[in-house]
């Protein structure tokens, strides 16, 4: 069922699977464990998940139930113990290291829970990253990162540094920074914990606004029930399965307040 | 991301004025200490120096650094002239002779004998008088280092008089000599003058120096030179090298510069690792962040690199710098030694590139092992 394939853009062979031309992300039978012997943790207990293009899919459930270990594999950031797990059309297991870490940084973007911005860079260079990481010329880099800042409404506070953004801000900058070289995937890791009720919104929103886009799709790790209204589908995991995936709208407030 | 590596380094202020300020203290005591030593080795053949003119030193085989004479015979400076290939040869004498100044007081003082016809060996610069004044009775030339320790604050005037071994000198000039390892003033005369103010001995010939014919080779006249009269004949260069490695391997003072050395590097290499490795530890989510954002290990390896190489090319800027400042001071202070040549800033740098290179090392290690994962906790 595996072709090997050249893919345009990249320049590695990667192993293409067969998943609709729809579906961003595949993980069938995904397992992770860390330590071993009587220290074994299985945080991944054989996951198996569709993300779609054009989405918002939210991953949720309690505290240790494994959702950022899977947003880890699927990122590339982490292998799984087992299973299969293709994104954007390519197994990153089958990928040499070095390929899959440039892979990352052509088709993923992130959005941390801590921001995770330079601290010595002003907002348009930390935007730039992405774009000097994949070795644009600065000056162009830092060109496209201030349309880019524009776009999530901080083109007044370009060259401020982080430390003199409030939070929200950051988290936008951050944002910026994940859409600024355009790719198919972002993943975002409680994008709104370290922010405050009306921050965490606004921070939604603009990802449901900005970075939702038919040819790509958006994976949130959350445990916030009160953004579960911006997902287009929301994934349930306990224990390390997913236990449930439904359309946004089938979560009332009230449901989701139960996790 | 030599860009962003820059940027992260300056952005911590007080970390990157710590490494910074690691490897220049370290590099100033390295490259000052070594000038230092290498100027007192120097000092040590400064005498060698000076004589120009001559060829070859020839002297007793046993001697082993300038300020170790053992007196020839005036047959020995004879049967130097009879070699074959030898243009001419002179007497020259050096010693060290007892001062009595007006006052009462005694003074130390190098003495040295220049051969009376030709003053082979003079000084090379005149700032007062000159060297014909030599010819005037009990007549001496002094260096002005000299001149200034015994006559502080006191303009030369010919005619200062002291004694040595109970004979009247007098002073007619003041020359340029270079400083001397001993320190004691520079007295210059003739010869024949020189044995005088010298106590009695049989023998008072320090050294023969000898000029070789036209096209004569100076390694073959010293071979020669020995073979014939069986005295040590050296060129210049070979002297100087002598007696520099006399002190170098008989003395303590390189001990005693390498214990200086080693600890700037040791507090060196302490300081600027010490505040490298924490400002590596403090960036460690940075440079998650950028290992999953897509920077490969080698980019990130070359980052923290990049940032070794960067503080280490500043602080050695510095510290050399700061040493070549000192070099400055010391040439308007007679009293100071320092000789900074191009393998003494070659040292100071090797040296440097290793602490940057231990430095960078455990803050390598630590960027290497971080996962990219660490950027999803919280």
């Amino acid at each position: 069922m595996a072709a090997e394939t050249k893919i345009d853009g990249p320049a590695w062979v990667v192993t293409v699977l067969t998943a609709p031309p729809n579906i961003a992300v595949r993980c069938r039978g995904v397992t992770k464990d860390f330590g071993s012997g009587g220290t074994k943790v299985m945080a991944l207990r054989g996951v198996d998940l569709d993300v779609r293009l054009g989405e918002m899919t939210l991953l949720v459930g309690p505290s240790g139930c494994g959702k950022t270990t899977l947003l880890s594999v699927i990122a590339g950031i982490m292998e799984p113990t087992e299973g299969e797990v293709e994104v954007l059309g390519a197994d990153l297991a089958s990928m040499p290291n070095g390929d899959v870490v440039r892979f990352r940084g052509r088709n993923i973007g992130f959005v941390f829970q801590q921001f995770n911005l330079l601290p010595a860079l002003d907002a348009t260079e930390n935007v730039a990253v992405p774009l000097l990481i994949a070795g644009m010329r600065r000056r162009k880099a830092l060109a496209k990162a201030a349309e880019v800042l524009e776009l999530v409404g901080l083109s007044d506070r370009a060259y401020a540094l982080p430390s003199e953004l409030s939070g929200g801000q950051q988290q936008r900058v951050a944002i910026a920074r994940a859409l600024v070289h355009q790719p198919a995937l972002i993943v975002c890791d409680e994008p709104t914990s370290a922010l405050d009720a009306v921050n965490g919104r606004h921070i939604m929103e603009l990802l449901h606004d900005s970075a939702v886009q038919p040819d790509r799709a958006v994976i949130v790790v959350t445990h916030d029930s009160r953004v579960y209204q911006f997902g287009h589908r929301i994934a349930s995991m306990e224990d390390g399965h997913i236990i449930s995936v439904d359309d946004a709208s089938h979560h009332q407030p009230a449901a989701a307040a139960a996790h | 991301m030599a860009w962003i590596a820059w940027r992260m380094l300056i952005g911590n202020r007080g970390k990157y004025l710590g490494i910074v300020l690691g490897i220049s203290f370290a590099a100033l005591l390295i490259a000052q200490q070594a000038g230092i030593f290498w100027g007192l080795m120097n000092m040590t053949a400064a005498q060698i120096r000076d004589v120009r003119g001559a060829d070859l030193w020839v002297m007793d085989p046993n001697v082993q650094f300038v300020d170790d004479i053992k007196p020839l015979s005036d047959n020995d400076m004879m049967r130097v002239r009879g070699v074959p290939g030898v243009e001419w040869a002179v007497p020259f004498y050096k010693g060290l002779a007892r001062a009595r100044m007006e006052d009462g007081n005694f003074q130390q003082v190098i003495l040295l004998g220049l051969d009376d016809a030709t003053l082979v060996g003079a000084p090379q610069e005149m700032l007062s008088g000159s060297l014909s004044d030599l010819d005037l009775p009990d007549a001496l030339i002094m260096d002005d280092a000299g001149y200034k320790q015994l006559w502080p604050k006191e303009p030369f005037q010919p005619g200062k008089a002291f004694e040595m071994n109970d004979r009247r000198g007098v002073l007619v000039g003041i020359c340029k000599a270079s400083k001397t390892f001993q320190t004691f003033p520079i007295v210059y005369t003739k010869f024949t003058r020189a044995t005088q103010y010298a106590p009695s001995e049989r023998k008072v010939l320090s050294f023969v120096l000898a000029k070789a014919q036209p096209g004569q080779s100076l390694d073959e006249l010293c071979a020669t030179i020995k073979q014939q009269t069986g005295l040590s004949a050296l060129t210049r260069q070979q002297f100087i090298r002598k007696t520099i490695m006399y002190y170098f391997t008989r003395t303590g003072i390189p001990m005693n510069f390498g214990i200086t050395v080693l600890l700037g590097f040791i507090v060196g290499t302490a300081i600027a690792g010490q505040t490298f490795y924490l400002f590596t530890v403090e960036n460690l989510r940075q440079f998650g962040a950028l290992k999953a954002m897509g920077t490969s290990n080698p980019r990130i390896v070359g980052m923290v690199m990049l940032q070794a190489a960067q503080v280490g090319l500043i602080g050695y800027g510095l510290g050399v710098g700061g040493a070549a400042a000192f070099g400055v001071f010391a040439r308007f202070n007679s009293k100071l030694a320092f000789l900074m040549p191009w393998w003494i800033l070659a040292i100071t740098g090797a040296a440097v590139l290793l602490i940057v290179l231990l430095t960078s090392l455990l803050s390598v290690r630590r960027v290497l092992t971080v996962e990219p994962a660490i950027v999803f906790k919280g």
